[in-house]
Protein backbone atom coordinates (compact mmCIF):
# COMPACT_ATOMS: atom_id res chain seq x y z
CA UNK A 1 0.00 0.00 0.00
CA UNK A 2 1.11 3.72 -0.94
CA UNK A 3 1.51 5.31 2.45
CA UNK A 4 3.15 8.84 0.83
CA UNK A 5 5.15 10.94 2.88
CA UNK A 6 5.13 10.91 6.07
CA UNK A 7 5.04 8.26 9.14
CA UNK A 8 3.46 4.68 8.58
CA UNK A 9 -0.35 4.18 7.98
CA UNK A 10 -0.85 2.81 11.79
CA UNK A 11 0.47 6.43 12.82
CA UNK A 12 -1.68 8.32 10.58
CA UNK A 13 -4.62 6.22 11.24
CA UNK A 14 -4.12 6.86 14.69
CA UNK A 15 -3.72 10.72 14.27
CA UNK A 16 -6.86 10.91 12.41
CA UNK A 17 -8.79 9.28 15.44
CA UNK A 18 -6.84 11.30 18.17
CA UNK A 19 -5.93 14.56 17.13
CA UNK A 20 -9.12 15.82 17.44
CA UNK A 21 -9.72 14.83 20.74
CA UNK A 22 -6.44 16.45 21.67
CA UNK A 23 -7.53 19.82 19.94
CA UNK A 24 -10.73 19.79 21.75
CA UNK A 25 -9.18 19.00 25.38
CA UNK A 26 -7.05 22.51 24.97
CA UNK A 27 -9.69 24.44 23.79
CA UNK A 28 -11.73 23.13 27.12
CA UNK A 29 -8.67 23.61 29.30
CA UNK A 30 -8.25 27.32 27.91
CA UNK A 31 -12.26 27.74 27.96
CA UNK A 32 -12.47 26.84 32.08
CA UNK A 33 -9.16 28.35 32.86
CA UNK A 34 -11.25 30.50 34.72
CA UNK A 35 -13.03 27.93 36.55
CA UNK A 36 -10.13 25.61 37.45
CA UNK A 37 -6.56 24.55 36.47
CA UNK A 38 -5.21 25.51 33.43
CA UNK A 39 -5.39 28.47 31.25
CA UNK A 40 -5.24 30.19 28.12
CA UNK A 41 -1.18 29.03 27.69
CA UNK A 42 -1.44 25.60 28.88
CA UNK A 43 -4.58 25.26 26.55
CA UNK A 44 -2.66 26.92 23.44
CA UNK A 45 0.42 24.84 24.39
CA UNK A 46 -2.52 21.45 24.00
CA UNK A 47 -3.55 22.81 21.06
CA UNK A 48 -0.20 23.46 19.42
CA UNK A 49 0.46 19.80 20.12
CA UNK A 50 -2.34 18.44 18.06
CA UNK A 51 -0.93 20.46 15.59
CA UNK A 52 2.52 19.17 15.57
CA UNK A 53 1.14 15.68 15.72
CA UNK A 54 -0.91 16.39 12.37
CA UNK A 55 2.80 18.18 11.01
CA UNK A 56 5.15 14.79 12.11
CA UNK A 57 2.65 12.30 11.20
CA UNK A 58 1.64 13.32 7.61
CA UNK A 59 4.70 15.25 6.41
CA UNK A 60 5.37 18.71 5.33
CA UNK A 61 4.02 18.21 1.88
CA UNK A 62 0.46 16.64 2.98
CA UNK A 63 -0.01 18.81 6.41
CA UNK A 64 0.37 21.92 4.12
CA UNK A 65 -2.67 21.50 2.72
CA UNK A 66 -4.60 22.52 6.76
CA UNK A 67 -1.46 24.15 8.19
CA UNK A 68 0.92 26.46 6.35
CA UNK A 69 3.32 29.27 7.84
CA UNK A 70 1.22 31.76 6.83
CA UNK A 71 -2.01 30.68 8.35
CA UNK A 72 0.22 30.64 11.74
CA UNK A 73 1.57 34.30 10.87
CA UNK A 74 -2.03 35.24 10.77
CA UNK A 75 -3.62 33.35 13.64
CA UNK A 76 -0.09 34.49 16.31
CA UNK A 77 -0.65 38.05 15.63
CA UNK A 78 -4.60 37.66 15.44
CA UNK A 79 -4.54 35.85 18.95
CA UNK A 80 -1.85 38.89 20.14
CA UNK A 81 -4.28 41.40 18.74
CA UNK A 82 -6.99 39.86 20.33
CA UNK A 83 -5.64 39.82 23.56
CA UNK A 84 -5.03 43.77 23.27
CA UNK A 85 -8.33 44.37 22.34
CA UNK A 86 -10.24 43.11 25.33
CA UNK A 87 -7.35 45.12 27.15
CA UNK A 88 -8.34 48.20 24.66
CA UNK A 89 -12.35 48.07 25.55
CA UNK A 90 -11.55 47.98 28.87
CA UNK A 91 -10.09 51.24 28.24
CA UNK A 92 -12.48 52.74 26.53
CA UNK A 93 -15.10 51.15 29.20
CA UNK A 94 -12.92 53.40 31.94
CA UNK A 95 -9.14 52.06 32.05
CA UNK A 96 -7.34 49.82 30.75
CA UNK A 97 -7.94 46.26 31.61
CA UNK A 98 -10.82 47.17 33.37
CA UNK A 99 -13.55 44.75 33.80
CA UNK A 100 -16.25 45.50 30.98
CA UNK A 101 -18.40 42.41 30.93
CA UNK A 102 -20.77 41.46 34.03
CA UNK A 103 -19.03 39.16 36.46
CA UNK A 104 -21.57 37.10 36.57
CA UNK A 105 -22.06 33.53 38.39
CA UNK A 106 -19.44 32.37 40.55
CA UNK A 107 -18.29 28.63 39.15
CA UNK A 108 -20.60 29.01 36.11
CA UNK A 109 -18.49 29.02 32.06
CA UNK A 110 -20.09 32.71 31.64
CA UNK A 111 -18.44 33.90 34.73
CA UNK A 112 -15.03 36.03 35.83
CA UNK A 113 -15.82 39.24 33.37
CA UNK A 114 -12.84 39.54 30.58
CA UNK A 115 -11.05 36.37 31.41
CA UNK A 116 -12.00 33.94 29.31
CA UNK A 117 -11.73 36.49 26.41
CA UNK A 118 -8.52 36.42 27.41
CA UNK A 119 -7.89 33.01 27.62
CA UNK A 120 -9.33 32.61 24.83
CA UNK A 121 -7.32 35.10 22.60
CA UNK A 122 -3.82 33.74 24.62
CA UNK A 123 -4.59 29.94 23.34
CA UNK A 124 -5.31 31.07 19.52
CA UNK A 125 -1.93 32.99 19.90
CA UNK A 126 -0.27 30.46 21.65
CA UNK A 127 -1.17 27.42 19.67
CA UNK A 128 -0.42 29.61 16.16
CA UNK A 129 2.89 30.38 17.61
CA UNK A 130 4.27 27.12 18.41
CA UNK A 131 3.26 25.17 15.15
CA UNK A 132 4.26 27.92 13.13
CA UNK A 133 7.98 27.47 15.15
CA UNK A 134 7.67 24.24 14.83
CA UNK A 135 7.22 23.90 11.34
CA UNK A 136 10.02 26.60 10.69
CA UNK A 137 12.51 24.81 13.13
CA UNK A 138 11.92 21.72 11.10
CA UNK A 139 12.26 23.14 7.33
CA UNK A 140 9.80 21.87 5.81
CA UNK A 141 9.61 25.00 4.26
CA UNK A 142 12.73 24.67 3.44
CA UNK A 143 12.02 21.42 1.30
CA UNK A 144 9.13 22.72 -0.27
CA UNK A 145 11.37 25.97 -1.53
CA UNK A 146 14.03 23.61 -2.94
CA UNK A 147 11.08 21.37 -5.09
CA UNK A 148 10.30 24.90 -6.58
CA UNK A 149 13.61 26.52 -7.33
CA UNK A 150 16.07 23.31 -7.89
CA UNK A 151 19.13 24.90 -9.65
CA UNK A 152 19.54 26.55 -6.16
CA UNK A 153 21.94 24.88 -4.40
CA UNK A 154 21.28 23.40 -1.06
CA UNK A 155 22.70 25.88 1.75
CA UNK A 156 22.86 22.25 4.64
CA UNK A 157 21.03 20.56 6.20
CA UNK A 158 19.51 22.40 9.08
CA UNK A 159 19.96 26.28 9.97
CA UNK A 160 22.96 27.40 12.14
CA UNK A 161 25.37 25.24 10.39
CA UNK A 162 28.46 26.77 9.03
CA UNK B 1 7.73 16.01 56.37
CA UNK B 2 7.30 13.24 53.97
CA UNK B 3 6.67 15.40 50.92
CA UNK B 4 10.43 17.52 51.72
CA UNK B 5 12.20 14.04 51.63
CA UNK B 6 10.62 13.74 48.30
CA UNK B 7 10.79 17.36 47.11
CA UNK B 8 14.63 17.12 48.03
CA UNK B 9 15.12 13.90 46.15
CA UNK B 10 13.14 14.96 43.18
CA UNK B 11 16.08 18.53 43.29
CA UNK B 12 18.58 15.84 42.97
CA UNK B 13 17.16 14.26 40.48
CA UNK B 14 16.83 17.00 39.04
CA UNK B 15 20.43 18.28 39.36
CA UNK B 16 21.89 14.86 38.06
CA UNK B 17 19.63 14.93 34.74
CA UNK B 18 21.24 18.50 34.30
CA UNK B 19 24.84 17.50 34.75
CA UNK B 20 24.22 14.49 32.26
CA UNK B 21 22.51 16.97 29.92
CA UNK B 22 25.62 19.07 29.56
CA UNK B 23 27.95 16.37 30.14
CA UNK B 24 27.05 14.18 27.39
CA UNK B 25 28.39 14.40 24.27
CA UNK B 26 25.53 13.13 22.45
CA UNK B 27 23.25 15.43 21.39
CA UNK B 28 19.97 13.25 21.86
CA UNK B 29 20.65 12.01 25.32
CA UNK B 30 20.74 15.40 26.30
CA UNK B 31 18.04 16.47 25.08
CA UNK B 32 16.34 13.23 27.03
CA UNK B 33 17.83 14.55 29.90
CA UNK B 34 16.77 18.16 29.74
CA UNK B 35 13.12 16.35 29.69
CA UNK B 36 13.79 14.72 32.50
CA UNK B 37 14.80 17.23 34.69
CA UNK B 38 11.74 19.12 33.37
CA UNK B 39 9.01 16.70 34.31
CA UNK B 40 11.15 16.27 37.94
CA UNK B 41 9.99 20.60 37.79
CA UNK B 42 6.47 19.55 37.09
CA UNK B 43 6.57 16.81 39.67
CA UNK B 44 7.80 19.44 42.40
CA UNK B 45 4.78 21.70 41.02
CA UNK B 46 1.63 19.31 41.82
CA UNK B 47 3.72 18.48 44.94
CA UNK B 48 3.96 21.81 46.15
CA UNK B 49 -0.23 22.37 45.48
CA UNK B 50 0.27 24.52 42.15
CA UNK B 51 -1.81 22.50 39.64
CA UNK B 52 -2.28 25.36 37.03
CA UNK B 53 2.01 25.91 37.01
CA UNK B 54 2.30 21.93 36.53
CA UNK B 55 -0.16 21.34 34.16
CA UNK B 56 1.86 24.20 32.02
CA UNK B 57 5.07 22.56 32.35
CA UNK B 58 3.58 19.35 31.55
CA UNK B 59 2.67 20.40 28.32
CA UNK B 60 5.62 22.82 27.33
CA UNK B 61 7.92 20.13 28.42
CA UNK B 62 6.32 17.66 25.79
CA UNK B 63 5.69 20.35 22.93
CA UNK B 64 9.79 21.02 23.32
CA UNK B 65 10.80 17.47 24.13
CA UNK B 66 9.06 16.77 20.38
CA UNK B 67 10.33 19.77 18.67
CA UNK B 68 13.98 18.78 19.73
CA UNK B 69 13.82 15.04 19.14
CA UNK B 70 12.59 15.69 15.70
CA UNK B 71 15.55 18.66 15.51
CA UNK B 72 18.74 16.23 16.67
CA UNK B 73 16.98 13.15 14.67
CA UNK B 74 17.26 15.35 11.37
CA UNK B 75 21.18 16.71 12.43
CA UNK B 76 23.55 15.00 10.35
CA UNK B 77 26.14 15.64 13.32
CA UNK B 78 25.34 14.99 16.68
CA UNK B 79 28.23 15.86 18.10
CA UNK B 80 28.00 18.84 20.21
CA UNK B 81 31.26 21.23 20.14
CA UNK B 82 32.59 22.25 23.54
CA UNK B 83 34.44 25.24 24.69
CA UNK B 84 38.16 24.95 25.97
CA UNK B 85 38.59 23.67 29.36
CA UNK B 86 40.07 27.20 30.58
CA UNK B 87 36.90 28.40 29.38
CA UNK B 88 34.42 25.79 31.03
CA UNK B 89 36.27 25.97 34.31
CA UNK B 90 36.16 29.22 34.46
CA UNK B 91 32.24 29.64 33.99
CA UNK B 92 32.04 26.39 36.44
CA UNK B 93 33.53 28.61 39.51
CA UNK B 94 31.96 31.75 38.29
CA UNK B 95 28.26 30.03 38.47
CA UNK B 96 29.14 28.57 41.70
CA UNK B 97 30.03 31.85 43.01
CA UNK B 98 26.83 33.59 42.06
CA UNK B 99 24.53 30.94 42.72
CA UNK B 100 26.27 30.61 46.79
CA UNK B 101 25.92 34.27 46.68
CA UNK B 102 22.14 34.19 45.93
CA UNK B 103 22.25 31.68 48.55
CA UNK B 104 23.73 33.90 50.97
CA UNK B 105 21.69 36.76 50.85
CA UNK B 106 18.19 34.60 50.14
CA UNK B 107 18.36 33.05 53.06
CA UNK B 108 20.12 34.59 55.85
CA UNK B 109 23.78 34.82 56.34
CA UNK B 110 24.69 38.54 57.55
CA UNK B 111 21.12 38.98 59.40
CA UNK B 112 19.60 36.15 61.51
CA UNK B 113 16.38 35.82 58.83
CA UNK B 114 17.12 36.11 54.88
CA UNK B 115 14.91 37.71 52.53
CA UNK B 116 13.01 34.93 51.69
CA UNK B 117 10.77 33.45 54.27
CA UNK B 118 11.72 29.90 55.49
CA UNK B 119 10.54 26.50 53.81
CA UNK B 120 6.61 26.17 53.18
CA UNK B 121 5.46 29.87 53.54
CA UNK B 122 4.97 31.31 50.77
CA UNK B 123 6.33 34.91 49.66
CA UNK B 124 2.58 36.48 49.79
CA UNK B 125 1.82 35.67 52.83
CA UNK B 126 1.68 37.24 55.88
CA UNK B 127 4.55 36.68 58.54
CA UNK B 128 2.92 37.31 62.12
CA UNK B 129 6.33 38.93 63.57
CA UNK B 130 6.33 41.64 60.68
CA UNK B 131 4.99 44.88 61.47
CA UNK B 132 3.83 45.62 58.37
CA UNK B 133 1.80 42.92 56.24
CA UNK B 134 3.78 42.25 53.01
CA UNK B 135 1.62 39.54 51.69
CA UNK B 136 -1.12 40.52 49.31
CA UNK B 137 -1.81 36.62 48.88
CA UNK B 138 -4.99 36.88 51.30
CA UNK B 139 -6.01 39.92 49.83
CA UNK B 140 -6.34 38.21 46.43
CA UNK B 141 -8.13 35.12 47.77
CA UNK B 142 -10.37 37.67 49.99
CA UNK B 143 -11.48 40.13 46.80
CA UNK B 144 -11.28 37.59 43.96
CA UNK B 145 -14.67 36.19 44.31
CA UNK B 146 -17.14 38.91 44.37
CA UNK B 147 -14.41 41.52 42.10
CA UNK B 148 -13.87 39.11 39.01
CA UNK B 149 -16.41 36.50 39.72
CA UNK B 150 -14.01 33.20 38.64
CA UNK B 151 -13.24 30.23 40.46
CA UNK B 152 -9.44 30.09 39.87
CA UNK B 153 -7.81 32.67 41.96
CA UNK B 154 -4.30 32.25 39.83
CA UNK B 155 -6.10 33.14 36.89
CA UNK B 156 -7.81 36.28 38.19
CA UNK B 157 -4.37 37.07 39.62
CA UNK B 158 -2.70 36.76 35.90
CA UNK B 159 -5.29 37.99 33.93
CA UNK B 160 -6.77 40.56 36.03
CA UNK B 161 -4.95 42.13 38.46
CA UNK B 162 -1.41 41.86 36.87
CA UNK B 163 -2.82 41.74 33.52
CA UNK B 164 0.08 44.32 32.24
CA UNK B 165 1.99 41.60 33.07
CA UNK B 166 0.74 38.68 31.24
CA UNK B 167 0.28 41.72 27.90
CA UNK B 168 3.94 41.91 28.18
CA UNK B 169 4.46 38.40 28.51
CA UNK B 170 2.50 37.91 25.30
CA UNK B 171 4.26 40.46 23.47
CA UNK B 172 7.54 38.81 24.47
CA UNK B 173 6.48 35.03 23.31
CA UNK B 174 5.45 37.47 20.03
CA UNK B 175 8.36 38.69 19.36
CA UNK B 176 10.48 35.89 20.34
CA UNK B 177 8.54 33.93 17.45
CA UNK B 178 8.97 36.73 15.08
CA UNK B 179 12.60 36.40 15.77
CA UNK B 180 12.84 32.74 14.81
CA UNK B 181 11.08 32.75 11.51
CA UNK B 182 13.75 35.99 10.51
CA UNK B 183 16.60 33.98 11.48
CA UNK B 184 15.24 30.51 9.86
CA UNK B 185 14.35 32.31 6.92
CA UNK B 186 17.49 31.40 4.69
CA UNK B 187 16.29 33.57 2.04
CA UNK B 188 14.05 37.10 1.68
CA UNK B 189 10.50 37.20 1.07
CA UNK B 190 9.82 37.50 -2.48
CA UNK B 191 7.01 38.86 -4.31
CA UNK B 192 5.34 36.08 -6.54
CA UNK B 193 4.82 37.63 -9.94
CA UNK B 194 7.87 39.56 -10.84
CA UNK B 195 8.59 39.69 -14.44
Amino acid sequence: MKTGDGMTLIVKNVTRLVSGFIAVFGIYVAMTGHLGPGGGFAGGVILAASGVLIVLAFGGRTARKFITESTCHVADAAGAFGFLVVALCGFFAGSFFARFIPIGRLHHLASGGTLPLSNLAIMVKVAAGLVGVFIALTGFGRVLLEKKSPDRPRQGPMPFEE
Amino acid sequence: MGIEVLIVALIVFMLIAALIAVETSDLLSAVIAVGAAGFALSAIDLLLGAPDLAITQVVVEIISLVVLVRLVVTRTDTSATRPADVLRTGVALLAAGVMLAVVFVAFGGASDRGVVPPFGQPVLTHRPDDPIPPGVGKDYLARTAEEIGAANTVMSVVLDYRGYDTLGEATVIFVAIIGAYAMLRTQGRRKERLP
